[in-house]
C-alpha cells in the first residue's frame, strides 16, 4: 500500500518514538543501582544496597496499600458513575446532552492544579477531615471521563436489538443487564478501569490538596525526592512496581485487543 | 416490600415501567454521575471562582468579602504576571504541536502498517511510562540535561557541541513534550484506525496520490482524534507546576506556580490565586468550545 | 407516577448523600494553652520536615509511649501553614514550623501555648532558643524550640577563586549563569541583610521588618541578580544536583548540601559571610484542635533530649538548641560539635538574624511595614 520509503521512513520515526519514551525509563533502572545518594552521569559505583530498605521501608509499604486502596475505590466509583453516565446518554437524544459529556471531561480538561484547590475548599467548607475518602472522591471525579467514554463507545457498537430480544424473551431489565449487556461491555470496563486506576495511581497534583496525614506513594515518591538522602530507594521501587505492571497491562491488552487513553475501540 | 415475592413482583413492576418510560431510565441512570460532578466540582468551582473577586485583610490574612476587581487588575498590571501567562500558553501550545507532529506518524504507523503483534507491542510501550511514576521520569530528565549529564556527554562521545539546554524553557518544553506524548498518541491512533479502508481506496481510485489523499481524507478525518489529544497535552501542561519547579530553570515559572505559591489554601492571599487559576479556566473554557466544535469530543 | 418519582428522588438522595462525604465533627472549643500531661492517646499526626521524624528516634518513642506516629512531609512553610489549617484544623497535631510561618500560625490562632515546664530539657537550651521571638509573644511560648541552621554561601571551590567572603559573590555578574539561590519570598530577607551592612542609607535595622522604601530597594537589588541565576533551587535535592553536575557554582544553601556534596567528592566548600546570615529555627508547635495533645507534648519531650537532638542535627545538618547534645554529636560523630557550631558562644547565635514572619506591624507603633504577602507577590515577580 504505502510507498516502500515511506514504511521505512515510518518504521524508523516509531522507533525513535519509543527510544524517546523509554530512555528515561532506562535511566530511572540504571540509578536504582547507583551508589551514590547523587544523581551524576556516568554512574561510577554499582550496588544493589538499595534495594532491601526500599522494600522493608514501612512508610512506603503504607504508602503503596493507601495508593491501591484509593485507586482501586476511585476506580470502582468511577466504573459505577461512568457506565451509568453512559447508559444513560449512549441512546437518548435530548437537549443538554452535549452539556453532560461537557461536564464529564471537565475535571481532565482543567489543570489539576484548579481541581485540587476546588475539592480542597469545598472540603474545607463542608469541616470533611482529608484523608482516604477525599482522595478517593478527588480521584473519581477526574476518572469517571475514562470509564464513560470507553462504555459510550462499546454501546454505540452494540446492536439494540440484543437487548430487545432478551426482553421479547421474558427477560427483565435487570436480567437482560446480567445477561447481555454487561458480558457486551465487560473488556470496556476492563480496560477503562485499568487506565482509570493507573492515573489515580501516578496523581500528584490533586492528591497534594485532597490528602490528610497519610502519604499516598506519589507523594511518598516527592517527600523523598526532596532532600534525596534515599533517592535510589525511590527507584527502586519505581522499577519494581514497573516490572510488576507489565504483567497485568500486557494480559489485559491481549484482553482487549486495543486500547485507547479514553476508550479502547 | 416485606417478602421476597413481593420483591421480586416490585422489581418487575418497576421494570415495566421503566421500560414504558425510557425518559426515566435516563434519568435514574444519569442522576448520579451529574449530581456527583455537580455537587461536588461544578460547586466547588464556582465557589472558587466567586473568591477572585474577593480581597485579604493585609494584618489578619483573612478574606474580606467586598466584590472587586483588585486582584486582576494586579495580575494584569504586572509586566512579570502577563509574561507567566504568555509564556505558560505559549508552551502549552509549543508542546501541543510537538506531541501532534511526533504522534502523528507513529499512530499512522500503529493503525495503518504495523501487523497486529507489533502493534500490540506499541501499545503495552506507550502505556507502560504511564506506570512508572511521573515525578521519577521528570526527575530522570535532570540527569539526562545537566551540564555534565547524560545529553551533553553523548553529544561530547560523538564529537557534537554541547546542547547546554537544562533548566531552562527549552528543557521544560522537551520534558513536557515526552510526559504528554502518550497522551496523544492514543486518540490519534483510535481516529486513524477507525478511517475504513474503502475510504482510502476511493480517493486512490478517484486518482488521488498518497500525499493527495493523506492531505485531503486521512488528516481531516484524523483531526478529532489530534484535537482530542490536545485537549490533555494542553490543559495538562497548562495547570503542571511540577515540571518547571524541576527542570526549569530562573524565568521558567508557571501560572501553576503562582497558584500554588500566592494561594495554598488559605495559608496566603487565596482571592489572588483564585484570581490567576481563573485564567487557564477561562483559557480552557475558550479551547473545550473550539474543540467541541471540531468534534473532538467523539474521538476522545 | 408520584410514587415512582420519589421512589427516584430517593435513589438519587442516596446517591447524593454517598457523594457528599458525611461533615465532620469539630470539637467545640479548641486548647488554648497546654499546662499539663495526661494520658497519652496512642496516636500522633504531624506535619514536619522531610527528615524531622526519622524511624531512628521515632520507633523507640512508640515503644516508650504508646502513641504512633503519623506523619506528613510538607514541601514548603506555605504548605505547613494550609495543612495545619485544611479541614478546619485538627488534621495535625503537630507542626515543626520554621519561622516564616510560626508567626502566622501563631496570629491565625491555630496552634496553643505549652509550657516549658513540661519539657525537662528546656532549661538545657541555649538561652537563645528558650524564648526567640519566633515562637514566644508577650511571654507565652507557642511551641518550643527545635533546631536551627543558618543559611549559608555555597561555592565549588575548584570554579570560584579567590574563595568569597561577601554576599556580594551572588550579586556579581562574574558568575552570570552559575548562581542558584531557593525559591522562598524569605529570600528576600538575605538581599535585605546584606544591603542593611552595604547601603547604610537605608536604615535597615532588621531585615524581617522593611518599609516600602527599604522592600523596594531589596526587591531592585534580586531584579538585578536574576539574569545571573541558573535555578532557583525548590528541593535540596535540586540544588545538590545543580552542584554536582557543573551547572552551578554558587549559591545560597543549607549545611546539609554541604555535607551531602562533600561527602560525594564533590569540591564545594561553604562559609557564613562577613554579613552575617540569615538563619532557619524550627519550633514545634501543637494545634488548638489537636486531637493527642498528651501524646504531642510527650513528642517534644522526645525530641528535646540530648541523643534525638544530636540523631537529627546529623541526620539534617542541622544545629541542636539543647547544648547537651553536643556531647552525644561527638560521640556519633567525630567533630560534628564544632563543625555544626553546636558549642558556640552565645553571640555567634545572636549573629545569626532568625526568620520570622514578616508582619506589617513591625513595633514602634508604625504599621507601615510590608507583610507577608506583599513579599509572596513581590518574590513571585521578581523569579518569573
Amino acid at each position: 500500500m504505502e510507498r516502500r520509503a515511506t514504511r521505512v521512513g515510518l518504521w524508523i520515526w516509531t522507533v525513535l518514538v519509543v527510544l524517546f519514551l523509554h530512555i528515561p525509563i532506562v535511566i530511572i533502572v540504571l540509578y536504582a543501582f547507583n551508589a551514590s545518594n547523587i544523581q551524576g552521569w556516568p554512574i561510577t559505583d554499582w550496588t544493589t544496597r538499595w534495594f532491601g530498605p526500599a522494600i522493608h521501608d514501612g512508610e512506603m509499604q503504607d504508602a503503596l496499600i493507601l495508593s491501591l486502596k484509593a485507586g482501586g475505590l476511585a476506580t470502582l466509583f468511577a466504573l459505577v458513575l461512568g457506565s451509568a453516565a453512559a447508559f444513560g446518554l449512549a441512546r437518548a437524544r435530548f437537549f443538554g446532552r452535549n452539556a453532560i459529556s461537557f461536564l464529564f471531561v471537565l475535571p481532565i480538561a482543567l489543570p489539576g492544579i484548579i481541581t485540587g484547590m476546588a475539592l480542597n475548599s469545598f472540603f474545607t467548607f463542608w469541616h470533611q477531615s482529608f484523608g482516604l475518602w477525599t482522595i478517593v472522591v478527588g480521584h473519581a471525579t477526574f476518572c469517571i471521563v475514562i470509564v464513560f467514554n470507553n462504555v459510550v463507545a462499546r454501546l454505540r457498537r452494540t446492536p439494540t436489538s440484543l437487548t430487545e430480544a432478551s426482553m421479547d424473551l421474558g427477560a427483565d431489565g435487570l436480567q437482560t443487564f446480567r445477561y447481555v449487556t454487561l458480558p457486551a461491555i465487560s473488556t470496556a470496563l476492563v480496560s477503562g478501569g485499568l487506565l482509570a486506576f493507573a492515573l489515580s495511581f501516578d496523581e500528584v497534583i490533586v492528591t497534594t490538596f485532597t490528602a490528610g496525614a497519610d502519604n499516598t506513594l506519589p507523594i511518598w515518591i516527592f517527600g523523598n525526592i526532596r532532600l534525596g538522602q534515599e533517592l535510589p530507594e525511590v527507584n527502586v521501587v519505581v522499577f519494581l512496581i514497573l516490572l510488576l505492571t507489565i504483567v497485568p497491562v500486557t494480559i489485559a491488552q491481549r484482553l482487549t485487543r486495543e486500547s485507547g487513553i479514553l476508550r479502547t475501540e | 416490600m416485606a417478602s421476597t415475592s413481593a420483591l421480586l413482583d416490585n422489581r418487575r413492576r418497576l421494570a415495566a415501567i421503566v421500560w414504558r418510560r425510557p425518559w426515566l431510565r435516563t434519568a435514574a441512570l444519569l442522576v448520579p454521575p451529574v449530581g456527583w460532578m455537580l455537587l461536588l466540582y461544578v460547586a466547588a468551582l464556582a465557589a472558587l471562582f466567586v473568591y477572585a473577586f474577593w480581597g485579604i485583610d493585609v494584618f489578619t490574612t483573612k478574606v474580606v468579602h467586598t466584590w472587586n476587581l483588585d486582584n486582576f487588575r494586579e495580575i494584569f498590571e504586572s509586566g512579570a504576571f502577563r509574561g507567566v501567562i504568555w509564556r505558560t500558553i505559549w508552551i502549552a501550545a509549543a508542546v501541543t504541536a510537538t506531541c501532534a507532529v511526533i504522534a502523528f506518524p507513529f499512530a499512522y504507523f500503529m493503525a495503518r502498517v504495523a501487523t497486529p503483534r507489533v502493534r500490540m507491542v506499541l501499545f503495552i510501550l506507550v502505556l507502560l511510562p504511564l506506570w512508572s511514576s511521573y515525578l521519577v521520569r521528570v526527575y530522570a530528565w535532570k540527569v539526562i540535561l545537566a551540564q555534565d549529564g547524560v545529553l551533553n556527554w553523548s553529544l561530547e562521545k560523538i564529537g557534537l557541541p554541547a546542547a547546554n539546554i537544562g533548566y531552562s524553557n527549552t528543557a521544560m518544553w522537551l520534558v513536557f513534550t515526552y510526559i504528554w506524548l502518550p497522551f496523544m498518541i492514543l486518540p490519534v491512533y483510535a481516529a486513524l484506525e477507525r478511517i475504513p479502508h474503502s475510504y482510502i481506496e476511493a480517493s486512490r481510485d478517484l486518482g488521488g496520490r498518497g500525499l493527495t489523499t493523506l492531505r485531503r481524507v486521512i488528516l481531516p478525518l484524523a483531526l478529532p482524534g489530534v484535537v482530542a489529544g490536545s485537549i490533555f497535552t494542553f490543559s495538562l501542561t497548562l495547570g503542571d507546576y511540577i515540571t518547571p519547579t524541576l527542570v526549569g530553570g530562573a524565568g521558567s515559572t508557571f501560572i501553576g506556580n503562582v497558584v500554588y505559591s500566592t494561594g495554598l489554601g488559605s495559608a496566603g492571599n487565596l482571592p489572588f490565586a483564585a484570581a490567576f487559576a481563573s485564567i487557564p479556566l477561562v483559557v480552557m473554557g475558550i479551547y473545550l468550545v473550539l474543540a467541541k466544535r471540531s468534534g473532538a469530543f467523539e474521538a476522545l | 407516577m408520584r410514587k415512582v418519582r420519589v421512589r427516584h428522588a430517593f435513589v438519587a438522595a442516596v446517591a447524593v448523600a454517598l457523594c457528599v462525604p458525611t461533615a465532620g465533627v469539630g470539637k467545640a472549643d479548641g486548647i488554648s494553652s497546654i499546662t499539663k500531661v495526661g494520658q497519652t492517646e496512642g496516636a500522633l499526626s504531624m506535619i514536619g520536615w522531610e527528615g524531622y521524624a526519622q524511624d531512628q528516634w521515632v520507633k523507640p518513642f512508640v515503644q516508650k509511649t504508646g502513641c504512633k506516629v503519623n506523619r506528613k512531609y510538607a514541601g514548603s512553610s506555605d504548605e505547613m501553614v494550609t495543612l495545619m489549617r485544611s479541614g478546619g484544623g485538627g488534621q495535625y497535631d503537630l507542626v515543626s514550623a520554621s519561622g516564616d510561618a510560626s508567626l502566622r500560625l501563631i496570629y491565625g490562632g491555630d496552634v496553643a501555648t505549652v509550657d516549658p515546664k513540661l519539657v525537662p530539657d528546656y532549661k538545657n537550651f541555649f538561652k537563645t532558643f528558650q524564648s526567640p521571638p519566633n515562637n514566644t509573644i508577650d511571654g507565652q511560648h507557642y511551641g518550643i524550640s527545635l533546631q536551627w541552621g543558618p543559611n549559608t554561601l555555597l561555592y565549588n571551590t575548584k570554579k570560584v577563586s579567590p574563595a568569597p567572603t561577601s554576599w556580594g559573590a551572588i550579586y556579581d555578574p562574574k558568575y552570570k549563569g552559575k548562581v542558584t539561590v531557593p525559591n522562598n519570598p524569605i529570600q528576600i530577607a538575605d538581599a535585605a541583610l546584606y544591603l542593611s551592612k552595604t547601603n547604610k542609607k537605608l536604615g535597615i535595622t532588621d531585615p524581617y521588618e522593611l518599609t516600602k522604601p527599604q522592600f523596594d530597594a531589596a526587591i531592585a537589588l534580586l531584579k538585578k541578580q536574576r539574569p545571573l541565576v541558573k535555578k532557583y533551587w525548590g528541593l535540596a535535592s535540586d540544588e545538590i544536583a545543580l552542584f554536582k553536575n557543573g551547572d552551578a557554582t554558587i549559591g545560597a544553601s543549607w549545611p546539609y548540601q554541604t555535607n551531602t556534596l562533600q561527602a560525594a567528592k564533590v569540591p564545594v566548600k561553604d562559609l557564613i559571610p562577613k554579613e552575617g546570615a540569615t538563619g532557619w529555627l524550627d519550633t514545634w508547635m501543637v494545634s488548638k484542635k489537636a486531637k493527642h495533645p498528651n501524646c504531642a507534648v510527650e513528642w517534644i519531650k522526645w525530641v528535646s533530649t540530648p541523643t534525638v537532638q544530636a540523631q537529627q542535627a546529623l541526620y539534617f545538618g542541622e544545629t541542636p538548641v539543647n547544648r547537651l547534645a553536643c556531647k552525644t554529636m561527638d560521640k556519633l560523630a567525630k567533630g560534628s560539635c564544632a563543625q555544626y557550631h553546636a558549642n558556640a558562644p552565645e553571640s555567634y547565635y545572636r549573629s545569626i538574624k532568625f526568620w520570622k514572619t514578616p508582619v506589617a506591624d513591625c513595633g514602634n507603633g508604625r504599621k507601615d511595614c510590608m507583610d507577608y504577602s506583599k513579599w509572596v507577590t513581590a518574590w513571585t515577580q521578581v523569579i518569573s
